[in-house]
């Protein structure tokens, strides 16, 4: 048994930084909100391994309502897209490019 | 033991979001989106805190995906249309993932006063569901109603974001 706090919180760095990348490159709005969620899932999953060695359950708290804040971030996130695709039909960030010039 | 299922869950959990920013097919994503979120849930049931692995279960593996599927479906995107990343991009993309992945574990580098006490050795802290409704209904009494409030403002937000592109529809039709 050698498994300890760095461990876990090298998988959290890890899924951060793959959630991170996803953002930076894919093009499908849908696949960059996963990643979003996928980086959120590596902040608690950082916070809940501290939460245990520290001896508190401060974090598992924190973890919960970044939870709730998830998923109301998904409902409005979804549907401002679902917005976008009625008046632009796309859902690929290149071709939304009305800000551009 | 402990070893062994440790990797087992990071391998399961990385690889399923590793194949996620790989795939073309939003649905394949979404569904390797919830592998990684079960790999997740054991990780943290491994961590003691059994409260909120069934809580990423069922809010994250279940609801957040199942909207997400829904979107899909509800979209109708052409997944046949392959939208090639730009060539620099990706470039972009990978230093910048290089640079943070390196900060990070810089970040969790042990230091002198980390700790090495390995899992079995740190007192659980019994994280339990009854410790948590008491935390929850004491301590953290204002979050947990800035929380529902913040729940009803997004479902009001929701239901007029989507009322509105309806109407506006029908006006100009």
């Amino acid at each position: 048994m050698t498994i300890g706090l760095n461990e876990f919180l090298v998988v959290s760095g890890i899924l951060f930084t793959i959630g991170f990348v996803g953002i930076l490159v894919r093009r499908n709005t849908l696949i960059i909100f996963m990643c979003l969620e996928m980086m959120l899932n590596g902040v608690n999953l950082a916070l809940i391994s501290f939460s245990r060695y520290n001896g508190s359950m401060d974090g598992n708290l924190l973890v919960f309502f970044i939870i709730t804040v998830a998923a109301a971030e998904v409902a409005v996130g979804l549907a401002i897209i679902v917005a976008l695709f009625r008046k632009r039909q796309t859902v690929y960030v290149q071709e939304l490019n009305a800000l551009k010039n | 033991m402990v070893d062994f299922l440790f990797y087992l869950f990071a391998l399961i959990t990385l690889l399923g979001a590793g194949s996620v920013i790989f795939s073309n097919n939003p649905v394949n994503a979404a569904m390797l989106l919830i592998v990684s979120f079960v790999g997740t849930a054991s990780l943290f049931i491994m961590l003691g805190a059994y409260f909120l692995a069934a809580v990423q279960l069922a809010v994250y593996a279940g609801a957040v995906i199942v909207i997400f599927l829904f979107i899909i479906m509800l979209l109708n995107v052409d997944a046949a249309k392959k939208v090639r990343p730009n060539y620099i991009t990706v470039i972009a993309g990978a230093i910048a993932g290089l640079l943070m992945l390196l900060g990070v574990l810089k970040l969790f580098k042990r230091g002198e006063n980390f700790t090495m006490a390995t899992l079995s050795e740190v007192e659980p802290v019994g994280a339990t569901t009854r410790l948590f409704g008491e935390e929850l209904f004491t301590t953290y009494m204002l979050p947990f109603q800035l929380a529902g409030i913040l729940l009803l403002i997004a479902m009001l937000g929701v239901i007029f974001i989507s009322k509105r592109t309806a109407t506006a529809r029908k006006g100009a039709a």
